[in-house]
C-alpha cells in the first residue's frame, strides 16, 4: 500500500531527524534541577521553621511558607528573573509551587494588553489550568476511592 | 522585452529584470549584537516601539521598514502601485495594520517563514507583467509577538530545547521596478546602485508544500528542509542548472540542524552545494554567545538578511547570481495541538547582478 509506505518514509524520516537533533544533557539537567528544585525547598523549608520559632502551628506555618514562595515567584517573574531560573534548572523550577506561581503570572502579565476580561480573565489560566482541572479531579477519584474502601471496611 | 515564459513546472523566467529599487532592514537590540549588526539601516534598541502592545510593535517596525525604503527608492508612498507583505501572526495583522496607515493597495500574504519569498515573487511577476511601476515587498517578526502567537508567554520559565530557533525581531522592505535605479542625492534617496550595477529579480519558482510528517514544532529546520530540498532541485531541473550556475544559495532560517538535513537530502539526489549554501538564520545569529540554539528563524530573518547583507554583497560584485529560498513550517498552534503534521514551504528567487548603462 502507497501509505503504508508513506509511514514506513516518514518513520525513518522522523527517526533520522531525531539522531542529527543535539539534546540536552540529561544527567546535567538533572542534577540543575535538583539544586534549583533543592534550594527552592530549602528557602521553604526555612520560612517554615521561622514561623513555627514565632509560635505559629503546623497548619498555620505552611500556609505562610506558601504564600511567601508564592510572592516571591510572582515577583521574580514581574522581574523578568524566573524565566532565567526556569531555563537553568527545568523542572527544578517548574514542579514546586513556584513554578505555578510563575505559569499564572506570567500568562496575566503576557495577556493583560487584550483586557481584564478577554485577556487576564480568559488567558490567564492557560499554562497553569490543565494543572488545575487534573489535579481537582484526581483527587476527587481518590476521594471516591477512599469513601468505597471506608464503606467495605477496608478503613476503620 | 522577452515574453514571459513559464519554465518547467514550476518555475517562472521573468520577461525582463526586475529591479530592486532599494531595501531596507529594522532589526531588534538582539540582532544589532549579532555578526550582521553593522549592516541593518536602524536597531531599535526598545523591544517595545514606542507601542503599548508586542502587535503594535511589529506593525510599527514594518511600516518604519516600509517607509525607508520607499524613502530610499526617493518615491513617495502615494507612487507605490501595491504592497505584498505579510509577518507570522494570525490573520497577518502586523502587516495589515502597519501598512494600512499608508494608503497603499495592499496584498496580505501568509506563508510563515518564506513570506520574503513569497511576496519577492509576486512582487517581481506584477512588474514584470507591467501592472505597476513600482511594487512593495514587506515581511516582519518579532520574537515576542511570536513567542505568544506560537508558544508560551514570555515570563514563563521553561527550557527551549537545542533544536529550537529564535525568532527574529526584523522587517525587511524592498522596492520593486521595472526601470533600473538611477542616481539621486537628493534628500534622503539611498537607491540600490552601484556605480553601474544593480540587484535584479530575474527568475523564480515556487514552492510545494511538502510534508514528511514531522509534528515537533520546535524543530523547525527538520519540518523546512525537506521543502527546501524539494524547491531547490526543482529550480534546477526547470532551468537545466547545477549548483555551479550560482554563486550562493541562502536559506532562509533552516538552522543548524535543517542545514544539515538539506546537505544530507540533497546528497541524495547526487547534488552538492556544500560550498555555495548558506542560510539566514545562522549568519543572523552567533549561536555561541547569543544563545539562539539552532539559529534565527522568522519571516523577518530571511527578510533582513536580504537587504541587509545579501543585496549589497550583489551589489559589490561578490556575487553575480544567488539562489534566495526563504523557508516557511506551516503551522499554527491549532494545528499543532491537533497533532497535525508541520509542512513546510520554500519559494526560490534568482537574484543577479545587473550592469546597466
Amino acid at each position: 500500500m502507497a501509505t503504508e509506505q508513506q509511514k514506513q518514509k516518514q518513520k525513518e524520516y522522523e527517526k533520522y531527524v531525531k539522531e542529527i537533533t543535539p539534546t540536552h544533557s540529561l544527567p546535567l539537567n538533572m542534577a540543575k534541577a535538583f539544586l534549583t528544585g533543592g534550594l527552592i525547598c530549602v528557602i521553604g523549608q526555612w520560612i517554615l521553621n521561622f514561623a513555627k520559632n514565632r509560635g505559629l502551628d503546623q497548619e498555620m506555618a505552611g500556609s505562610w511558607c506558601s504564600l511567601i514562595l508564592i510572592l516571591l515567584s510572582v515577583i521574580l517573574t514581574g522581574l523578568n528573573l524566573y524565566p532565567k531560573i526556569g531555563k537553568f534548572g527545568g523542572a527544578g523550577a517548574l514542579v514546586p509551587i513556584t513554578g505555578f506561581a510563575n505559569s499564572v503570572a506570567a500568562s496575566a502579565i503576557e495577556y493583560k494588553a487584550e483586557g481584564q476580561v478577554f485577556g487576564i480573565g480568559c488567558k490567564i489560566f492557560t499554562i497553569a489550568g490543565p494543572v488545575i482541572l487534573y489535579g481537582i479531579m484526581s483527587s476527587w477519584f481518590l476521594g471516591l476511592i477512599y469513601y468505597i474502601l471506608k464503606a467495605i471496611g477496608v478503613f476503620v | 522585452m522577452n515574453l514571459p515564459k513559464q519554465q518547467g513546472a514550476s518555475s517562472v523566467a521573468l520577461a525582463r529584470p526586475v529591479f530592486i529599487q532599494s531595501a531596507a532592514s529594522i532589526a531588534g537590540k538582539k540582532e544589532g549584537e549579532g555578526p550582521l549588526g553593522n549592516c541593518f539601516d536602524m536597531i531599535c534598541e526598545d523591544p517595545l516601539f514606542g507601542t503599548d502592545t508586542w502587535e503594535a510593535a511589529e506593525s510599527t517596525m514594518q511600516k518604519e521598514a516600509a517607509l525607508l525604503a520607499i524613502g530610499k527608492a526617493g518615491l513617495k508612498p502615494e507612487e507605490i502601485r501595491m504592497v505584498f507583505a505579510g509577518d507570522l501572526l494570525a490573520q497577518s495583522i502586523a502587516s495589515s495594520f502597519g501598512i494600512a496607515e499608508m494608503g497603499i493597495p495592499f496584498y496580505g500574504l501568509y506563508g510563515a517563514c518564506s513570506t520574503m519569498g513569497e511576496s519577492l515573487s509576486l512582487g517581481a511577476m506584477a512588474v514584470a507583467a507591467g501592472y505597476g511601476d513600482h511594487i512593495l515587498c514587506a515581511t516582519s517578526s518579532h520574537f515576542a509577538s511570536a513567542e505568544k502567537e506560537f508558544r508560551y508567554p514570555l515570563g514563563y520559565g521553561c527550557q527551549r530545547p537545542l533544536s529550537s530557533t529564535w525568532t527574529v525581531t526584523g522587517s525587511g522592505a524592498c522596492v520593486l521596478a521595472a526601470e533600473p535605479p538611477s542616481f539621486t542625492t537628493d534628500g534622503d534617496a539611498m537607491p540600490l546602485r552601484q556605480g553601474r550595477f544593480c540587484a535584479a529579480v530575474t527568475e523564480i519558482t515556487a514552492g510545494r508544500l511538502v510534508d514528511f510528517g514531522l509534528k515537533d514544532s520546535l524543530n523547525m529546520g527538520g519540518c523546512m528542509a525537506p521543502a527546501a530540498c524539494d524547491t531547490i532541485y526543482q529550480h534546477f531541473f526547470d532551468f537545466g542548472r547545477a549548483p555551479s550556475d550560482y554563486d550562493a544559495i541562502v536559506t532562509g532560517d533552516l538552522g543548524m540542524i535543517g542545514q544539515k538535513i538539506l546537505l544530507d537530502l540533497l546528497d541524495k539526489k547526487n547534488i552538492d552545494i556544500r560550498q555555495i549554501h548558506q542560510d539566514c538564520g545562522l549568519l543572523i545569529f552567533d549561536s555561541h554567545t547569543q544563545d539562539t540554539h539552532s539559529g534565527g528563524s522568522g519571516c523577518g530573518c530571511a527578510a533582513v538578511v536580504l537587504c541587509a547583507h545579501l543585496l549589497p554583497n550583489i551589489l559589490s560584485g561578490k556575487w553575480k547570481r544567488i539562489l534566495f529560498v526563504p523557508t516557511g513550517a506551516m503551522l499554527s498552534k491549532v494545528s499543532f495541538n491537533e497533532g497535525t503534521p508541520v509542512a513546510g514551504i520554500a519559494h526560490a528567487v534568482v537574484i543577479e547582478q545587473k550592469q546597466v548603462s
